[in-house]
């Protein structure tokens, strides 16, 4: 009851005088400070992320003029003519992206659960060292190993044996080059994977314990609990790591570009070269004499912002709707 | 002084059958045989012992309750009867548990837990509705009979004393219900399997008076259709819900018998100490 007249003091006063002593005693406290603080940090991202497309688009007004809509089913790259479509570098990167996070994700999934779950913690602790080396290593060094290493094997191991087994589909037929998509969704696995292992470790191991105990104590094995327990706890976790790889995967420049032939075609074939979205301007933004050359670039990037931003709407989307059903979540 | 006679007298008698809640078929034919024989059991955690020569035997659709100072070892004890204590990978185990004939230390520990539950301190429901949290335990033992799993599910939740207030929101998530709530899923959930035995860690710690009488009261209900050992903190608690007690003291049990003996004429100088309060 003491705080009651207080209280009523306070109304009576004019609101904007008791706003500002509240903000000036929070400032002395120094709770407004750090809310001040954050807040622009935060804001300073969402800045940053404006201010980038909008220079995109600035910069890319001419072939948005001269092309309009169908920049973006263009199969043709002519700089000779200056005739310019996105259509086959939008292929390569989503091609190469999804065959690199199929491959990368069961196998950094798997690993992450070895390591969190099976592994004895000083084995596991050493591998994920390594893993998060792995992680580190320069793109462009991953791309001169891919030359040197990846693509012999692949043109004389890999695509023979996929075109033996597999050679029904389209995917898997054609001449076999060696470089090419197959080689640069490899090469991008390779790169994403330690992200995927090592965030997902990390989920892995936060479980709480009592929900491991809760399953084991009804009977359920080890492997029982894991899978069915333990993953699905840390099931936001690890999509994150997903996403995270994802991200990776569709920006990847150098290595990709070293490996994936650079040539602006569409083939169903994983055997075929290709081209991607990144890889692209990193090799001709230099050489682009002409305005519309250039600007063609540029909009390209504007396309790979959106390509990015569509495929996480896509995925995030895809496991909202496949896991809303099975489970509720707090 | 009629109530601990009676009390001592119940042994004895065979059991009165409650035609009210179903029977697990698993449950033990002779009455009078204890469900678990503990024999000179030693319990290591690397190079600590938490647990010299315990020997005691538990009487089947009783409660019996364990108490004693933190570090004491009963909970150690508990874990070791359904082998929640190879989680810890440095623990061992010396002497012999043994789950009605069955050796339980040799037996496969799947088995042994589908037979004997186990409820722990803090209420641990999976992220999952209120459905499927019960549910769990029955389809990772192999239950697929969808129509049946509904009813399996509601008698779980019958017995647990929850139904009633679930029943319309079973498909919302287990994290919307209230502490006690939670634990008494917990409860259900370890009785959806029908456990022969069911083992609770202090399962009142974390909870209200009230909350705490709806467990008793619950556990009570629960004995007919098995065997409960409880661990508590609470003196009062032990003596309320309890028929036998244990008295732990620095890994050893100092002293095991009737809950009435060991709260009115206990037999050893640390109980009488420790039940009254003088130390722990």
């Amino acid at each position: 009851m003491a705080s009651l007249p207080i209280a009523v003091e306070r109304r009576s006063r004019p609101p904007s005088r008791g706003r500002v002593r509240a903000f000036v005693a929070g400032l002395r406290s120094g709770d407004e400070i750090a809310h001040l603080i954050t807040l622009m940090f935060a804001a300073s991202i969402f800045l940053i992320t404006a201010l980038l497309v909008f220079e995109l688009w600035r910069n890319s007004a001419l072939p948005r003029e001269h092309f309009g809509w169908r920049f973006l089913w263009t199969r043709v790259w002519d700089p000779v003519f200056e005739n310019f479509g996105a259509l086959p570098f939008i292929y390569g990167t989503v091609v190469t992206s999804s065959v690199a996070l199929l491959l990368a994700v069961p196998l950094g999934v798997g690993a992450a659960i070895f390591l969190a779950e099976l592994a004895p913690r000083r084995i596991s602790n050493g591998l994920t060292f390594l893993i998060e080396l792995l992680a580190a290593i320069p793109s462009v060094i991953i791309g001169v190993l891919g030359i040197f290493i990846l693509v012999p094997v692949v043109r004389t191991t890999v695509e023979p044996f996929l075109k033996k087994t597999l050679g029904f589909l389209p995917l898997f037929q054609g001449p076999m080059f060696g470089i090419g998509l197959l080689a640069a969704s490899l090469v991008l696995t390779i790169m994403v994977v330690p992200f995927i292992i090592s965030i997902s470790r990390e989920v892995l191991l936060a479980v709480p314990v009592e929900q491991r105990e809760a399953a084991l104590a009804l009977g359920a094995t080890k492997w029982e609990t894991t899978w069915k327990v333990v993953v699905p706890y840390a099931r936001t976790g690890i999509f994150s790591s997903v996403f995270l790889a994802l991200a990776r995967a569709l920006g990847e420049t150098m290595a990709v570009t070293m490996v994936i032939g650079n040539d602006p075609k569409i083939n169903a074939s994983l055997f075929a070269p290709g081209y991607s979205i990144a890889a692209v301007i990193a090799n001709e933004f230099t050489e682009a004499t002409g305005r519309l050359y250039l600007q063609s670039l540029i909009e390209l990037g504007l396309v790979l912002f959106v390509v990015t931003i569509i495929i996480n709407g896509l995925a995030r989307l895809l496991i909202l709707t496949t896991t809303r059903r099975a489970t509720a979540h707090p | 002084m009629a109530t601990v006679m009676r009390d001592f007298n119940l042994l004895e008698e065979p059991l009165k059958e409650k035609p009210d809640l179903p029977k697990s078929p698993k449950e033990a034919v002779n009455p009078l045989e204890p469900k678990f024989r503990v024999s000179n059991l030693n319990v290591f955690y690397g190079a600590t012992q938490a647990l010299h020569n315990v020997s005691l035997e538990i009487p089947p659709n009783r409660i019996t309750a364990l108490i004693g100072p933190s570090g004491c070892g009963k909970t150690s004890f508990l874990r070791v009867l359904n082998r929640m204590h190879e989680t810890v990978s440095t623990s061992r185990v010396e002497g012999q548990v043994l789950l009605g004939e069955q050796n339980i230390l040799t037996m496969d520990v799947t088995q042994l837990r589908r037979r004997v539950g186990m409820v722990f301190q803090k209420s641990n429901p999976f992220p999952k509705s209120i459905f499927e949290n019960v549910a769990y335990g029955l389809r990772v033992n192999g239950w697929h009979r969808k129509g049946t799993l509904h009813d399996a599910v509601e008698a779980s939740l019958r017995r647990a004393a929850l139904w009633e207030e679930v029943k319309d929101h079973l498909h919302k998530s287990a994290y919307a219900l209230s502490g006690g709530q939670q634990q008494r899923l917990c409860i259900a959930r370890a009785l959806a399997i029908e456990p022969e035995v069911l083992l609770l860690d202090e399962p009142c710690s974390a909870l209200d008076p009230i909350a705490t009488a709806k467990i008793e009261e619950l556990l009570f209900r629960l004995k007919e259709i098995c065997t409960i050992v409880i661990v508590t903190h609470n003196m009062q608690q032990a003596a309320r819900v309890s028929e036998f007690t244990g008295f732990f003291l620095l890994g050893k049990l100092i002293e095991f018998n009737k809950t009435a003996v060991i709260f009115k004429t206990p037999a050893r100088k640390e109980t009488e100490d420790y039940i009254t309060g003088r130390f722990g």
